[in-house]
């Protein structure tokens, strides 16, 4: 099973600049430790210290915010798109 | 009469004033590039200054002696060039609202009025104007946005006058007014099945792959410092004082956070005395997560989806949502929120009072401020400056079927004596009706 995940260019560093990445997990959660162990470090960049999601950063399967879904428990299903962007600003 | 705005250097160069991006959570710096992320914790990255070197160049007698518009206030901005993209931005008026005061029961009222911000009608062009010049500067020839309407509308109007590439993205069902009022420009405008925040995804993600500057993306930074003009121009034309009490949209949380900073940065160099000011929120109940925190005394915001007619101001996830909450919070201020109905009222109480058509994020404003002026938690001695940020023409259709039809008449005098003194009946039954 793999979902399809977009990378904001502050994390392509860790991805060898691909801003497209094909990958496992069932949940957000195991999506996470996916990408950390193909690409080491880039769990750091998007949760803190107990593991919560930053705050400062949304995630969105299939285009809708995870907080509407349930939260990094949301389950993913192969094919979904995961998308990862910072907060900005705007109006 | 106005001059012609045609500014070449006139001056020696005066130093750069700013010195590197800083994440605003955790105080990493980087370089004065296009980014807005901190790579180590994503916090926002924001602008950092010499204060030293500002104090030397600046004096209120320079100021006062600069252009009449955003520029003069140049040494607190994060541009280089000597030269500007100087479309008449800024300085506009600080009404005394006396008849809206009086109504609202307080003594010294103040209206920023941006409504008539140049070149677009709105406090866009502000921040506009300083992200394209620095989009300039980092060499970028395509600029772009994602847009509630004022931002498209500005961004492709300054654009155009700078010859700049522009290419903006909005959500597909905003004000028709808004919606022309870009495409005038000739921009590329793309029209999002979706809502806001859903645009400003896509546009986050057209930004990892495009080189564009994206004016409240990859340029927020710069871009979000404009907002800081609308405390300095209020300083400025109070007499070089401090309000006591602010009242302002804080949609993304970013004007609201940067009036604050504002302030402060003009108390820092010594141009005003420090003194407390109150800041206080205006949201829209139907999309209200700044609101809904400070309600229930969290220290977080949960996305909502926006379901408001006061478009302008509908971010259900507002990237700076969480420091206006604090700001409110710290100053003692209050976040607010209200109808639509009561946004349609605020919109007509303050063109019936003090002349001035506003758009939907303005009603906000005055219906907020006026339900904190009847609840107590606006002193009438306070010195109150609340924010009209937009104009009214673009959002007609909020009010078309709230504001009355003209009389229609022939061009004969008894026609006309027949509808006034069918209007004046009509405006007795309307007293009448208030009285009982």
């Amino acid at each position: 099973m793999a979902v399809k995940v977009l990378i904001p260019t502050p994390l392509q560093k860790f991805t060898n600049n691909e801003a497209t990445i094909d990958i496992g997990g069932d949940n957000i959660v195991a999506l996470l430790d996916s990408l950390e162990s193909q690409f080491p470090g880039i769990k750091a960049r998007l949760c803190d210290d107990s593991g919560e999601l930053r705050r400062f950063v949304n995630f969105y399967v299939n285009s809708e915010d995870i907080r509407f879904l349930d939260g990094k428990e949301t389950a993913l299903s192969d094919g979904d798109e995961v998308s990862i962007v910072p907060a900005v600003a705007g109006g | 009469m106005t001059q012609a705005i045609d500014r070449p250097a006139s001056k020696p160069l005066q130093c750069a004033t700013f010195t590197n991006l800083k994440c605003r959570e955790c105080g990493a710096t980087y370089d004065l590039g296009a980014k807005h992320v901190c790579e180590e914790c994503f916090g926002p990255l924001e602008v950092a200054y010499d204060y030293d070197a500002i104090r030397r160049q600046v004096t209120r007698e320079s100021i006062a002696a600069g252009p009449n518009s955003i520029w003069r206030y140049k040494a607190f901005l994060p541009v280089a060039t000597d030269t500007p993209i100087d479309v008449g931005t800024g300085m506009t008026p600080l009404l005394k609202a006396n008849r809206l005061a009086r109504r609202l029961g307080l003594k010294e009222l103040y209206i920023k009025n941006d409504a008539v911000n140049m070149p677009t009608l709105s406090f866009k062009d502000r921040v506009v104007s300083v992200a394209l010049t620095r989009a300039r500067e980092l060499g970028f020839t395509t600029v772009s946005c994602a847009s509630t309407g004022n931002l498209a509308n500005s961004t492709a109007a300054i654009a155009a006058h700078a010859g700049l590439d522009c290419c903006v993205f909005i959500p597909s069902d905003l004000e028709a007014g808004k919606v022309l009022g870009t495409l005038i420009y000739d921009p590329t405008v793309m029209a999002v099945h979706g809502n806001y925040d859903q645009v400003n995804r896509l546009c986050s993600e057209v930004a990892n792959t495009h080189g564009w500057g994206f004016v409240n993306i990859n340029l927020r930074p710069y871009y979000s410092e404009g907002s800081k003009t609308l405390a300095y121009e209020v300083v400025e034309q109070l007499g070089w004082k401090l309000p006591d009490h602010i009242v302002a949209p804080p949609a993304s949380g970013s004007l609201y956070g940067k009036i604050y900073k504002g302030f402060n940065e003009f108390v820092k160099v010594g141009l005003v005395d420090d003194k407390p000011v109150r800041f206080s929120g205006a949201q829209a109940e139907g999309c209200s997560p700044i609101y809904q925190a400070y309600k229930e005394g969290r220290d977080f915001i949960t996305p909502v989806k926006p379901n408001t007619i006061a478009k302008s101001i509908a971010i259900g996830n507002p990237a700076d949502g969480i420091y206006a909450l604090e700001i409110a919070k710290k100053t003692n201020g209050n976040i607010e929120a209200v109808t639509d109905a009561e946004i349609i009222e605020g919109m007509k109480l303050l063109a019936e009072t003090e002349g001035i058509f506003t758009e939907t994020a303005g009603g906000t404003t005055i219906a907020v401020l006026k339900k904190l002026a009847e609840a107590g938690k606006i002193d009438p001695d306070e010195s109150t400056v609340a924010y009209i940020t937009g104009n009214g023409l673009k959002t007609q259709e909020a009010v078309s079927g709230s504001v009355g039809e003209p009389l229609f008449i022939d061009p004969k005098l008894d026609s006309f004596e027949r509808a006034w003194e069918r209007a004046n009946t009509l405006s007795r039954l309307d007293w009448q009706q208030t009285q009982v």
